[in-house]
């Protein structure tokens, strides 16, 4: 008797360990080996997008915050510097500074949560994730203390931030900033020094460069494939032409090389704090903005390097207190359309580390 | 002559000749098996603490002084669970796994030397008893992963397979060098014999031996099984309940034979001066299991073609080499001056070990499909 084999579909997920969120992937596997994946996204779709159009801008705000729930600052801040393009508000020179101090340690702890994820699908077994939970605590409390939140901060506003920081904030963060470097270092070695991680994820799930820029991949993804692109200053935004930051680029474009990106972006994340903390002028934290703000009817694309790539908000006005059209452009869900070309013939172990890699966000993907 | 032998001599001169041959080996069944079961509860404990401060957090302290009290809460939580068998799954087979996973780890402890004659039973091919009773656990991993109709559990199951037959073999050679410099196979032997215990004067049968035994137990770096960011909890995914408490005594239970096992062919038993036999043993395992528990909280995982390339390109060739190694030292070094072998077999070691790391790369890469 002949024995006949055929390829085995898997459904891993919504829900699953390692997906970060209710994320399906339909895999067609031939015993290990990964021959399809078909991503299926929407299980946390809450219609952001149309809900937005129902409030003024200012309400919109606390949306952007269930976004990338990892890194809401930074939502926050795309989103308001969009609505300041389209209606031509000035932000005084302390709220520059502040929206910039937030964007950094958002990008320190989102970063710090994809490294440590990282080593948890490689099998560590919540070791060092516990250890970046350690930092990214004390980022935390420093968000807290600006805005009262820890998860969705709802901080910026049009025209500058919600409050000025409460004095034991500048102490705190002089602390964190003193302190990372070396515990950078510390996290650098978990990846750079074990031998199975590099086994495990050196020359697995490699993005090409020109797949890369085709997909239009962004952030630290892009960057591993080797592409020198960092709208921070490609097409620089707020005040981020006055720090001195290097861009730190891979050359495989290989698991390994996204997550060397992320801890080298840490560390120049910490060099931007330590400039901007001595810079930070007195005065305004807000431009004087009125409470129902109507742009000119227009449209306008607003972009930010966010922790996870480029996050647009593409808004149109009608001229009326509420947007027009509220449109939100993902970086992770656009980085996942490579997931299938970087993990076609690797193991189901390397699907999961390259779908780690990507560092989605479900909040984000699916809206 | 075992303390149990004794025993059943003492109790043959006042006591019919039938109630004198069951009455001890039920007393020893009854003592190894509350042995086993307490040992696997501390060890519960131990690593819930042990990991807990591994990952800068306290780690179960509620319960009871320090939490002490935890495993116990545990165990009553999963036995009082709604036992949950898939609808499609082979009911019997999915009934008798978890069992066949269990039993053997009882069973092994009937020749694992607690002390001078505290042995349940000597037997002469003692060694040979452990690796033929351990590799059955691997029958039941098997039977669970193809009986809960789940695909998850079936990937485990295969990866189950492929890996307990390798790491049995490295396992085996390495046992073998033992074997060669006691001249037995008797437990009792093997310990009695190692005035020098086996890990200095086989330093390389013990990093193999010790890799194997790791692997067999499922544990981290080599817990593909149930590695649970890849698939869910592997061949225990359908399981709850009762059913499900049994693994996971399973688990443990092979983590504290395997143990006493690794205490036993390398770390000299229950020899030590000054403190009693018993408690040299107990140290010992705790010390091997804090090892384990170490790597379990510090290591990734390998994948499962470095799994197999690891057993197949580095420890197999490493085993056979250190069986050839010790052949020719037990055949032609002089007994009485075992230091020489010593310090000739931690130079062997590292010369081969740095040579492997340095020419053998782990697994393959990418398949073309």
């Amino acid at each position: 008797m002949a024995i006949r084999t055929e390829p085995f579909i898997l459904n891993m997920g919504p829900q699953h360990p390692s997906t970060h969120g209710v994320f399906r992937m339909r895999v067609t596997l031939d015993g290990e080996v990964v021959l399809d994946v078909e991503p299926v996204v929407g299980y946390l779709h809450r219609g952001i997008e149309k809900l937005a159009e129902g409030r003024t801008y200012t309400q919109n705000i606390p949306f952007t915050d269930r976004l990338d729930y990892l890194a809401s600052m930074t939502n926050n801040l795309a989103y308001v510097l969009a609505v300041e393009k389209l209606a031509g508000i000035e932000v005084p020179e302390r709220a520059e500074h502040l929206r910039i101090i937030m964007a950094e340690m958002m990008r320190i702890a989102s970063h710090l949560m994809a490294v440590g994820f990282f080593l948890n699908d490689l099998g560590a077994m919540m070791t060092p994730v516990l250890y970046m939970w350690r930092e990214r605590e004390k980022l935390l409390d420093l968000f807290e203390m600006v805005c009262g939140q820890r998860l969705t901060y709802n901080y910026m506003r049009v025209g500058g931030v919600s409050h000025d920081i409460p004095e034991e904030f500048l102490p705190a963060l002089r602390r964190f900033v003193a302190e990372m470097p070396g515990l950078i270092d510390e996290y650098d070695q978990f990846l750079a020094q074990n031998e199975i991680v590099l086994a495990r994820s050196k020359g697995v799930g490699v993005l090409p460069e020109d797949l890369a820029i085709n997909i239009a991949a962004s952030g630290p993804v892009l960057r591993a494939s080797g592409v020198q692109w960092d709208i921070r200053r490609g097409d620089p935004y707020s005040i981020y032409d006055r720090f001195d930051f290097d861009i730190p680029v891979g050359s495989a474009g290989d698991c390994y090389d996204r997550y060397w990106v992320r801890v080298q972006e840490m560390r120049q994340s910490v060099r931007i704090l330590e400039q901007a903390i001595p810079q930070l002028p007195q005065g305004e934290v807000c431009a004087k903005v009125p409470q129902l703000l109507r742009p000119p009817v227009g449209e306008v694309y607003g972009r930010i390097e966010a922790p996870k790539g480029e996050l647009g908000f593409y808004l149109v006005s009608d001229n009326s207190i509420a947007p027009y059209r509220f449109r939100i452009r993902p970086p992770t869900l656009i980085n996942l359309t490579a997931l299938r070309d970087m993990v076609i013939g690797w193991k189901v172990a390397d699907l999961i580390i390259t779908f780690g890699s990507i560092d989605v966000c479900l909040g984000e993907i699916d809206r | 002559m075992t303390l149990l032998e004794q025993f059943q001599l003492w109790l043959g001169s006042i006591w019919p000749e039938w109630a004198a041959y069951i009455t001890p080996a039920i007393i020893g069944v009854v003592v190894v098996l509350g042995f086993v079961l307490t040992t696997v509860i501390i060890f519960i404990y131990l690593e819930r603490r042990l990991l807990g401060r591994f990952q800068i957090r306290t780690g179960p302290n509620r319960l009871g002084p320090e939490g002490i009290f935890q495993p116990i809460a545990t165990a009553l939580k999963v036995l009082l669970k709604e036992d949950i068998v898939p609808a499609k799954a082979d009911k019997a087979v999915h009934w008798l796994a978890p069992v066949i996973v269990f039993a053997p780890i009882l069973l092994i402890f009937a020749v694992v030397p607690f002390g001078k004659g505290a042995i349940f039973t000597d037997l002469n091919v003692g060694i040979v008893y452990v690796v033929a009773i351990s590799s059955l656990s691997a029958v039941g991993i098997y039977m669970a992963g193809w009986a809960s109709s789940n695909k998850y559990a079936l990937i485990a199951a295969l990866r189950a397979v492929a890996q307990m037959v390798s790491y049995e073999l490295p396992v085996i050679l390495s046992i073998l060098g033992v074997v060669l410099m006691v001249g037995s196979l008797s437990m009792n032997q093997i310990v009695e014999s190692q005035s020098i215990p086996f890990i200095l004067l086989q330093p390389l049968g013990f990093v193999i031996f010790f890799l194997g035994t790791v692997a067999e137990m499922n544990r981290c770096p080599f817990d593909l099984l149930e590695a649970d960011s890849e698939i869910v909890a592997g061949y225990h995914t359908e399981y709850s309940g009762m059913k499900f408490a049994l693994f996971y005594l399973g688990e443990y239970g092979h983590a504290v034979a395997y143990s006493a096992i690794i205490a036993t062919l390398f770390l000299g038993g229950w020899q030590g001066p000054l403190l009693p036999p018993i408690i040299w043993f107990l140290i010992k395992i705790v010390a091997v299991f804090c090892f384990i528990v170490w790597m379990r909280a510090t290591l990734p995982r390998l994948r499962v073609d470095q799994l197999m390339a690891f057993a197949w390109k580095c420890l197999l060739p490493l085993a056979v080499i250190n069986l050839f190694i010790i052949a020719a030292e037990v055949l032609w070094l002089p007994e009485s001056m075992p230091w020489i072998m010593v310090v000739l077999n931690f130079a062997f070691a590292g010369v081969l070990i740095l040579l492997w790391s340095k020419l053998f790369t782990l697994g393959g890469g990418r398949v073309e499909v």
